[in-house]
């Protein structure tokens, strides 16, 4: 490592090394060690070789451990393509290139740790390559592998750096050396303070790894730097496991051992006098065994009271691997505060999860709010308008390959077909079914099973593809915990969008105040000239209109299926119906708050979504007891008074 | 004449409208009483109050002789305890037949389980005629309530209200829709059923009013205006503001 | 009393007349009896029809005559295939555990012979613990108590917080459809103790019946449904015959008239949900041993969906006409999507009614909402009116 650093002080004053020019009087003089390198000592010769600071070092360097270096009886050393039994040969000075018969060569084989040492000296040069690539590789290279010895090239490189990203990747690479492997306290402890800000993935680990302990047992405490000392009686059984390995204690018996002795030890049917028959008395069994074990005929029966008799006779510790107790004091701190700002990040990541899933159940569900709102409707073929969506979509990739462009023309086109759709099936059924909503429930819902079966027939059952554009296929990501996919962002947008929108219809249109006036007081509205079928016909459309439009949005994240609408319907009606009906608002509220509260159990239960639905759904039920109406209470036709 | 409903100091706001503000009204046993007032004056949002449709912001309503307040009741509860209502659009159970809409009023125990096991109480189709023969439905008794012509709905329903014995009837409109010899007869109706209990009667026609021949109490924007006999209120200055001036 | 009942209500007399002759046939004509016309899964079919016309006849209770649009009756009928199948799945595994450990040299302790039981049960779930809720799976007894008490405790629950908020209509059938996914939800967790989404199998044997043949032992389920449907439709009749039957339509017309009539309506609509879920528990548990075999997708909120349409389709508001419903759209079904059904040849496309039957089911179900709202019993209405006019 000494001789490293002192390459590389040369290399970096310019001063050449030794006098010679040419790098094969210097191999020559290392030839045996070249030809037949052994890890333990092949280091002397690498970094005299390094030494020279020459050039051609690297190229040789990297060669050799490529096993490009071949030897010529003569004892010089070339760098070597074969072809056949002919040699391309390259002088490693001159980088003259001749062809000779491959049998006056040998090649070297250097062995794994041998390359792995060359890599290690070669590192120093690549990380000052002119070639910014190398460089970058070398850099990669140290981060995947990092060793002490890489820590003082990689501090003489940063300077020189001209490259402004590389060289802070350098700088946080040096000080998780540093962190490791700095030579004295201070500097190690200073870089571990620097990593308790640091959330990356690469930090924590850096901090792990000088955390990691060994877990041991003994009659006393050894010396070192002992981490913990531990209650063996918090897992009893596991502790005299770890006993049992140890070689301290004798193994406990199974239920299975000790049937297995029992039945090793049967005497004219009885077990130690007991008879066969009461063996199906755990009691009796253990007597028996007992008794054979004062026989001496099996080992003696470990108890609960022997056990644990055993277990406070030792001592359970666990102890650094790092000795040094300053730096585990402040590792352990810097990793705690790591830890808080991870989970700092982490909520920070969850909320935009929440709020993507706030936002596909608000597209989901506002289409769904507005017709129950206006009409006091409820329409269960509304997943199936979704579904219809997303397959318009995915016709339109059939006919249109350019990702970008089909998505524009699936929007509008998914508008409309559901739009008509929704107009189609107002005018057929829903116009019937005024003031009978049950009915019209089921109605629908008769709808939703021909659609989804309809479908099925056309599409087949397997899941379609609907891909979306090359730039939206990829993710935001601000840190390592933190990143969310492009197209939840742009759902995220398309929300926004239509909350806008529809905001916009409602407040600032003549249909949208004739639809306000009609979901007020439909007789009044009617007397004052407003026609309440064609207000009934158009909110209809627009909100299966709107599925539709979520259809394609839903469809670019998730598959394409015709059962996709299901998945949705009942999520969008606890959105309704938690946010309230018929106000725009209160959809937003609803999927806001069903969004978050199905990610906050999620995280509660990270390994199953299925208990956050269910709660989720429980959740809902409750709430529902202490406001009927949904957090922004309407009152008027849709209140249902 | 002792108290047997009163009202006093109750508002209630629906969204910042005033809809009753500050009312005070008492009702005295075996008492008819008529309330009239222009439109939004207040009338159906009382009776809400008092069978316990809506909740006052603040106030009190107390009943009976032990002083018990409704408002900690629900409208079952209320019902049971001796209030009916007829509400200003006639609704009796129009796929059932008028024998079974009375049944159904008669005052008997309420529970779901003394319907279904004491199902033949012996006095049921006595009492179930008195009824019908009170408001003139006797000939009707097996026909569905639908098929009734809406006077007789009218009649059905105020039958129903007489089946529940209550000691205080609430009648909303109950003349409204009718032809001249109906009203005649539902005058009747009320006038003989407020002999034994007080009859609050909520209603527009001031002819109708006259015939009832009561006390009647004038209320405007949530609170009483005048308070008397017809001809006292009607020479009431703010009264005749009230009806006249806008 | 009893007599006055029949009278007012002949067609109690008659669907039990009919009830017994038809179950008369099918013995006769059965596999068990020696005759081939039969055969013992066709029989297993008509078992588990009459099932589903209890549970139908229950969903016409709450829906038809109560006015409330539970999209959770199936939901009711599931726990109760659960919890029968949850003592047949014990009872019968423990029989096998217990004949194979009979050939050890040691007589089995009684927790060895748990933990083979529960390693039999859950190896597929990855546990050979037994959760809390199999508590009581050894004893015949309680499971047949849980079937009827599991369910009308849930619904009791769920229904007291719904009514006493006064949660009406279209928002109640959204809640209780929410109910339905959430335990559905819940049972597809492997977690859970009820073996995930393989559900609960082998339930088409009974333990201690090992010696009676399928044919036999589906006999004996075909009358014990036709038993409890006999017997759930006399319940029923009779409870909504008289003033408990006039104060329960006219809850369905106008609840708040009723309220103020004196009648604690929570009360009623409660009676009558957790009522009609009991019942539906018990007809599932009839169901699902003829079945074999539960799973949670059998709860799925689409079973409750078809639930009400067989009852909408048959006519709701009568009682035969839940029965109609079920017995036509369940029969159809499965003749339909059974691929029994001749297919159609327009020349250009083939309809195949296996992928047809559900646009047909769906638009059936459509035109009947829209044009026959009393559904197919709305026929017998036409028939005896026409009988009037002529006399």
């Amino acid at each position: 490592m000494r001789s490293a650093l002192f390459a590389l002080i040369l290399m970096v004053c310019g001063v050449p090394a030794v006098t010679a020019q040419t790098l094969q009087p210097i191999l020559q003089t290392y030839a045996g060690e070249i030809a037949k390198p052994s890890r333990k000592s092949v280091g002397e010769t690498i970094d005299a070789i390094a030494a020279s600071g020459l050039p051609q070092v690297t190229v040789f360097l990297e060669q050799w451990s490529e096993k490009n270096i071949w030897q010529r009886n003569d004892g010089i050393f070339f760098v070597g393509t074969a072809a056949g039994d002919s040699l391309t040969i390259t002088d490693v000075d001159t980088e003259a290139k001749t062809t000779a018969a491959k049998s006056d060569f040998k090649q070297l084989k250097p062995n794994g740790g041998v390359r792995r040492l060359i890599g290690t000296a070669l590192v120093q040069f690549q990380l000052m390559d002119p070639d910014l690539s190398r460089r970058e590789t070398a850099v990669a290279s140290i981060a995947r592998r990092p060793e002490a010895a890489q820590l003082a090239p990689l501090l003489a490189s940063i300077d020189g750096e001209v490259d402004a990203n590389l060289k802070a990747r350098k700088t946080q690479l040096a000080n998780f050396l540093s962190a490791s492997f700095a030579k004295n306290t201070e500097d190690r402890i200073a870089a571990i303070d620097s990593l308790s800000t640091d959330t990356s993935v690469e930090a924590r680990a850096v901090l792990n790894q000088i955390l990691t302990t060994t877990t041991g047992v003994a009659l006393a405490a050894p010396e070192g730097n002992i981490a913990a000392t531990l209650d063996p009686m918090l897992d009893a059984e596991q502790s005299y496991t770890a006993l049992v390995d140890a070689n301290l204690a004798a193994p406990k018996q199974t239920g299975g051992d000790i049937k297995k002795a029992l039945e090793a030890n049967i005497v004219n049917g009885r077990i130690a006098g007991f008879p066969l028959g009461q063996m199906d008395d755990p009691m009796v069994r253990q007597a028996a065994y007992t008794a054979l074990a004062d026989a001496g005929l099996v080992p003696v029966l470990i108890t609960q009271e022997v056990r644990d008799a055993e277990l406070s006779k030792h001592v359970f510790y666990k102890v650094y691997d790092e000795p040094n107790v300053e730096v585990t004091i402040a590792a352990e701190t810097a990793r705690k505060s790591a830890d808080n700002r991870v989970a700092t990040a982490q909520f920070a990541d969850l909320t935009l999860d929440a709020l993507s899933l706030a936002s596909i159940f608000f597209l989901a569900a506002i289409g769904l709010a507005i017709t129950f709102g206006v009409m006091g409707v409820i329409n269960m073929a509304h997943g199936e308008f979704i579904m219809m969506g997303a397959y318009t979509g995915y016709v339109v990739q059939l006919f249109i390959p350019n990702y970008t462009v089909s998505i524009f023309v699936a929007l509008p086109l998914a508008f409309a077909v559901t739009f008509i759709a929704g107009v189609v099936m107002e005018r057929l059924v829903i116009r019937r079914l005024y003031h009978r909503p049950l009915e019209t429930l089921l109605a629908t819902f008769g709808i939703s099973i021909a659609l989804q079966q309809l479908a099925k027939n056309v599409f087949g059952t397997q899941a379609r593809p609907l891909t979306s554009p090359d730039w939206l296929a990829g993710a935001w990501v601000v840190n390592d915990i933190i990143q969310i996919s492009y197209i939840r962002i742009a759902i995220f947008i398309l929300a926004l969008l239509f909350l806008g929108l529809i905001i916009y219809i409602l407040k600032r249109t003549r249909l949208g105040l004739e639809v306000r006036a009609v979901t007020q007081n439909p007789g009044m509205a009617s007397s004052m000239g407003i026609n309440p079928d064609r207000i009934n016909m158009l909110t209809f459309g627009l909100g299966s209109g709107i599925a539709g439009i979520a259809g394609v949005a839903i469809g670019l994240y998730a598959k394409v299926t015709s059962e996709m609408g299901s998945d949705y319907i009942v999520q969008s009606f606890m959105t309704v119906v938690v946010g309230g009906v018929g106000n725009v608002w209160g959809t937003l509220a609803g999927a806001a708050m069903i969004g978050f509260g199905q990610k906050g159990i999620e995280w509660l239960n990270p390994s199953n979504t299925l208990a956050a639905q269910t709660y989720m759904i429980l959740f809902v039920i409750l709430f529902i007891q202490f406001r009927p109406k949904g957090i922004v209470a309407l009152k008027g036709r849709a209140a249902g008074d | 004449m002792s108290t047997l409903l009163e009202v006093s100091g109750v508002s209630v706001s629906f969204d910042g409208f005033k809809a009753i503000n500050n009312l005070s009204i008492q009702i005295g046993e075996a008492e008819l009483r008529a309330i009239i007032g222009p439109n939004g004056a207040g009338k159906t949002t009382f009776m809400d109050i008092v069978t316990g449709k809506t909740k006052p912001d603040e106030g009190y309503v107390i009943w009976g002789e032990k002083s018990v307040s409704l408002l900690d009741m629900n409208e079952s509860q209320i019902a049971q305890a001796g209030i009916g209502r007829k509400f200003q659009k006639p609704t009796v159970f129009e796929e059932q037949t008028v024998r079974e809409n009375i049944t159904m009023a008669l005052k008997n125990p309420r529970s779901p389980l003394d319907l279904l096991l004491n199902r033949a109480a012996a006095d049921t189709e006595e009492r179930v005629r008195a009824v019908s023969d009170d408001i003139g439905l006797t000939d009707a008794l097996d026909q569905l309530s639908g098929a009734l012509s809406h006077g007789q709905k009218q009649w059905l329903e105020i039958g129903m209200l007489l089946a529940q014995d209550p000691r205080l009837l609430l009648v909303d409109e109950p003349a409204a829709g009718m032809s001249a010899t109906e009203r005649e007869q539902t005058t009747d109706i009320l006038v003989r059923a407020a002999k034994t209990r007080a009859v609050v009667v909520v209603e527009h026609d001031m002819e109708f009013v006259r015939r009832l021949n009561c006390k009647v109490t004038v209320l405007h924007q949530g609170s009483v205006l005048a308070e008397g006999s017809l001809d006292h209120v009607t020479k009431n200055q703010d009264v005749i503001d009230v009806y006249l001036g806008r | 009393m009893e007599r006055t009942f029949i009278a007012k209500n002949p067609s109690v007399l008659w669907f039990l007349l009919g009830l017994s002759v038809f179950t008369l046939l099918v013995s006769i004509f059965s596999e068990a009896a020696g005759s081939a016309v039969i055969s013992t899964s066709f029989l297993k079919t008509l078992g588990k029809t009459l099932c589903l016309c209890l549970v139908a006849i229950a969903m016409d209770v709450v829906w038809g005559y109560c006015g409330i649009l539970s999209l959770g009756h199936f939901a009711f009928f599931g726990i109760g295939g659960y919890a029968i199948g949850m003592w047949l799945m014990y009872a019968r595994t423990k029989d096998i555990v217990v004949g194979s450990l009979e050939n050890n040299i040691l007589p089995p302790t009684p927790d060895e012979v748990t933990t083979a039981i529960g390693s039999q049960i859950f190896g597929v779930v990855g546990s050979s613990d037994f959760p809390l809720i199999w508590a009581f799976s050894h004893s015949l007894t309680l499971q047949l108590l849980a079937v009827v008490l599991v369910p009308g405790l849930l619904a009791l629950v769920f229904g007291w917080l719904a009514f006493r908020s006064r949660v009406t209509g279209v928002y109640l059938s959204i809640l209780t459809q929410a109910m339905t996914l959430a335990l559905s939800l819940y049972l597809f967790q492997n977690d859970t103790g009820l073996r995930g989404n393989n559900g609960l199998s082998g339930l088409q044997n009974i333990p201690g019946l090992e010696a009676v043949s399928q044919a036999t032992l589906s006999l004996w389920f075909f009358w014990a449904s036709a038993f409890a449907l006999g017997l759930g439709y006399v319940f029923f009749a009779w409870m909504l015959a008289g003033k408990f039957g006039s104060v329960i339509r006219a809850i369905r017309d106008n609840e708040t008239r009723v309220r103020f009539l004196g009648y604690h309506v929570e009360t009623y609509k409660l009676f009558i949900f957790t009522t009609t879920a009991m019942i539906a528990g018990i007809a599932g548990a009839l169901y699902y041993p003829q079945a074999g075999i539960i799973n949670p997708a059998e709860i799925a909120p689409i079973a409750s969906i078809y639930l009400a349409v067989w009852v909408a389709i048959g006519g709701r508001g009568r009682l035969y006409g839940a029965v109609i419903g079920a017995v036509v759209v369940s029969l159809m079904s499965s003749w339909f999507t059974g691929g029994s059904a001749p297919d159609i040849n327009l020349g250009i496309y083939i309809v195949k009614w296996t992928d047809w039957w559900l646009v047909l089911l769906g638009l059936t179900f459509v035109a009947v909402t829209l044009f026959f709202p009393k559904g197919i019993g709305g026929l017998f209405d036409l028939i005896s009116s026409r009988q009037e006019k002529q006399q």
